[in-house]
């Protein structure tokens, strides 16, 4: 302790030094979203209190935890484009399923989930065991949703979403202390976000969809079972898709379109949140971040005025711009 | 003192003063070297010495911060590997640049094909290109019209050969081309090395291999941590002193002692008869504690058996016991959970995960034994931390952090990584697939004593390599492998002569009964 007391500055620098190198390691999503953050703040002053925010975050939260989904796949180096119409048949196949009776809501979000994962076990197994590349195999996977869900239903929507199903996609938890209300999708998505975090950043689990992302053949050749770990992978998707598919339903009610394009929107989200797109590295909690950036870029499109085909436009820059910006900085050697 | 070396020719390619950065390291610091007509130039050092940047800069692959290049007397400043290969300068990396489903003659003719109104006449490319391969010599071995892929390495070399040829390449740089040949197939390398040298092209070559540099060389340039230490005449060297300028000190022993009677215990792996498809009739026994040494040419079928021992192309048929039971070894999974180990030849593609954390590669092996939805730091973190730095220092591992990405280690240590990763399993039988391809000689003499220690704590080893001298310098036994089958067993400290006439069929002490057709290898 003496020598401290002897260089007080040197151990100021020190600690500045320190400050500095975190603040440099911080992923730049955080910033990216803070800065978009503060832009739509400035054009739509409501956006800046409690409440906007907690209104925001509960319109966001479904996209974020589709996005944690495909990461769970993306990082294991593979693709999932099934998510969409997964999405859509949880909300027209509910409908059908609850048939105006609130009763059944609950039945209906179970069977879905279950629906979810046959449909994530297809999706790895097709991937795992008939080597089909995981793009084709996922959209083959949307259109036979796609087609199914509506075949199923007749090709409209039937039925209405009850209250109680709805509820975890605009419900309100009443009087709670600070925040006042509450909404329930932001419950869902910081339990999803601390589950799947765990999951993947501290479980044998995650580190084995990482390590067959980034060789799957030295995977293999250190025992891990790759063929199970994609499967698990593609499971976790799809079982996140039908939880997004429940939010998205009770927030914005039944349509035949409420999952149209999600994938891809997913898809930039996990770009955004600064994982690989070809595999190996990701973060759940950047991830996480990355789609409610998102999410704030589609609001700040709408405050700017602009109509909503710039979504797709911008959409597709993100991408390629930030694999561009990614392959360009990676340090990856041939 | 590469001046003192001047002679009466004038050099066909020079470089002077080369200094070239990457991020964190000087690459290369003031480099001069002259290269001369007719001649065979060794470049040697350690990893990370500087040997592959200097080849780049020659070849236009790289740009020097500064110094210059003269090419026949001009100075020449290259942008593109293309301008310097037009120049006569050309360059055989160590992944070979060949299109595998392409032939021999369009490979090495791509994008210069003849052609009649973007026609291309086949006919004439396949006589151009059995021209060219019949100019260095190998007309009767390799058929223009043989896909990329179905050669073996060797031949896939000399093909790149054959189109620097083509090129009228008047400077010829090779970035270890012995790496992974055999020794027969060393000695064609080198014989048309010679043949191009009295053509008067100036060879360049990168090698580990001092055995070879002092046998085709005429002269070494040794680097040492990007700074020329010298270039000197071969023949007024030796092996110790060349070593020396490499390390900067002598290194008092290459291998360690060889096993003594009472380290070897019981046969901890026995296989009889196996069979597959690549493999026939294979004998052999593994006891504890000794180093069964594994040679052969390449294609005899010495990775194959390591695979089937492994389970990752298991044998067909056949018996097998391990430690005393009957069994067989189905999946690298399973071989794994008996503690079997397997270190790949090729480490970048089939024994790291590249883009990971070093500390995520050590402990690969022992997750995938645990549950998959265990803890990563079941027994706590520090404890997870205590058994990284432990294992870092057992295998002595030099990183400034563990969470470093394996990719950005040097050959050496990322070898060490791979190792670690099994002494994480607790593996006590270990297959090493050529353990030391390509690494420095310090890790490679760090690496031999840490295998010998293993067997000293009860390990059972089999160590493949294409390194004569390393298997005769580590093995306690050694099998010859010919044709897929175990050609014969040799004791300890048997000459390279005895370990090549079994491997090219020419012993009769073989230890199966199966009879090998001798004329079914030949072409």
């Amino acid at each position: 302790m003496t020598t401290l007391e002897k260089i007080p500055s040197r151990q100021m620098t020190g600690i500045l030094v320190t400050i500095w190198k975190r603040v440099k390691k911080i992923p730049p999503v955080y910033l990216i979203f803070l800065v978009i953050i503060i832009g739509v703040s400035y054009l739509n002053p409501n956006f800046a209190t409690l409440n906007g925010m907690l209104l925001f975050l509960r319109r966001a939260s479904p996209l974020a935890i589709l996005a944690i989904g495909q990461l769970f796949v993306v990082a294991s180096g593979g693709f999932d484009l099934s998510q969409g119409s997964l999405v859509t048949l949880t909300v027209i196949g509910s409908a059908l399923i609850i048939y105006n009776n609130e009763e059944n809501s609950y039945i209906a979000i179970m069977i879905l989930l279950g629906i979810g994962i046959i449909i994530g076990l297809v999706n790895g197994v097709v991937v795992s065991y008939l080597k089909v590349p995981s793009l084709i195999a996922t959209l083959g996977m949307l259109l036979l949703v796609k087609g199914g869900g509506l075949y199923w239903t007749g090709g409209a929507p039937k039925g209405y979403l009850t209250e109680n199903w709805r509820y975890f996609g605009r419900g309100f938890i009443e009087n709670v202390p600070v925040f006042g209300r509450f909404p329930v999708a932001v419950i869902v998505f910081l339990i999803v976000v601390v589950i799947m975090t765990i999951l993947f950043h501290k479980t044998n689990l995650g580190k084995q969809i990482l390590a067959i992302g980034d060789n799957p053949r030295a995977s293999q050749l250190s025992g891990v079972k790759v063929k199970l770990i994609r499967i698990i992978a593609f499971l976790i998707s799809a079982f996140l898709s039908v939880v997004a598919g429940v939010m998205i339903g009770g927030y914005g009610g039944t349509s035949i379109l409420a999952g149209e394009g999600l994938e891809m929107q997913s898809v930039s989200a996990v770009v955004i949140g600064g994982a690989l797109l070809l595999g190996g590295k990701g973060s759940v909690p950047e991830v996480a971040i990355g789609g409610l950036t998102l999410e704030a870029i589609f609001s700040l499109l709408n405050l700017l005025g602009l109509p909503k085909p710039y979504r797709d436009a911008v959409q597709g820059l993100i991408i390629i711009g930030a694999v561009a910006y990614a392959a360009i900085t990676s340090k990856r050697r041939d | 003192m590469a001046q003192d070396l001047m002679t009466e020719k004038e050099p066909l390619m020079e470089v002077r003063n080369i200094n070239k950065a990457f991020p964190g390291v000087q690459a290369l610091d003031n480099v001069s070297v002259a290269f001369y007509p007719g001649e065979v130039h060794a470049v040697v050092g350690e990893n990370g010495a500087g040997k592959s940047t200097l080849m780049k800069v020659m070849a236009g692959a790289y740009k020097s911060d500064s110094g210059t290049i003269l090419f026949q007397g001009e100075i020449e400043s290259f942008n593109h590997p293309v301008e310097a290969q037009e120049m006569g300068i050309s360059i055989i990396y160590q992944e070979f640049n060949l299109l595998p489903e392409r032939t021999v003659a369009q490979n090495i003719f791509l994008g210069r094909e003849p052609a009649k109104i973007g026609i291309v006449n086949l006919r004439q490319l396949n006589k151009q290109a059995h021209a060219v391969l019949k100019e260095i010599g190998v007309d009767s071995m390799i058929s223009p019209t043989a896909l990329a892929s179905s050669l073996s390495v060797a031949e896939q070399q000399l093909v790149e050969i054959a189109k620097a040829i083509s090129l009228d390449a008047k400077v010829l740089i090779m970035d270890e081309p012995t790496a992974s040949l055999t020794s027969t197939e060393v000695k064609l390398l080198n014989d048309l090395i010679s043949r191009l040298k009295t053509k008067g092209l100036a060879l360049i070559f990168i090698s580990h291999r001092l055995s070879e540099v002092f046998e085709i060389a005429d002269k070494i340039t040794v680097l040492k941590d990007g700074q020329h230490v010298g270039t000197v005449n071969t023949k007024e060297v030796t092996s110790e002193d060349i070593v020396y300028m490499m390390v900067g000190r002598v290194l008092d022993h290459y291998f360690p002692p060889l096993g003594s009677s009472e380290d070897f215990g019981d046969v901890v792996l026995r296989v009889k008869d196996g069979s597959n498809n690549f493999l026939n009739s294979v004998y052999l026994e593994l006891r504890k504690g000794e180093i069964l040494g594994i040679a052969g040419l390449q294609g005899s079928g010495r990775t194959e058996l390591a695979q089937a021992l492994f389970g990752v192309v298991p044998f067909k048929s056949g018996e097998i016991e391990l430690r005393g039971k009957p069994t067989a070894i189905k999946n690298p999974f399973w071989a794994i959970s008996r503690r079997i180990g397997f270190v790949t030849e090729d480490r970048k593609a089939e024994g790291l995960i590249l883009i990971q954390p070093i500390r995520d590669n050590m402990l690969l092996a022992i997750r995938s034994l645990q549950s998959l939805f265990a803890f990563i730091h079941q027994d706590g973190i520090r404890q997870s931390r205590n058994m990284v730095s432990a294992l870092g220092e057992q295998v002595d591992i030099r990183v400034d952090s563990y969470g470093k990405e394996a990719q950005d280690l040097s050959g050496g240590n990322q070898q060490k990584v791979v190792l670690s990763k099994w002494l994480a399993s607790e593996s006590e039988i270990f297959i090493f697939d050529e353990p030391t391809r390509g690494i420095d000689v310090e890790s490679k003499a760090r690496i031999h004593d840490i295998i010998r220690g293993l067997t000293k704590q009860g390990v059972a080893v089999i160590m493949i390599s294409s390194e004569l001298p390393e298997i005769i310098g580590m093995s306690d036994r050694i099998l010859v492998m010919h044709e897929g089958t175990i050609g014969g067993e040799l004791p300890a400290e048997s000459s390279e002569t005895d370990i090549m006439l079994v491997a090219t069929g020419q012993n009769n002490h073989r230890t199966s009964s199966i009879s090998v057709d001798p004329e079914r290898g030949e072409k």
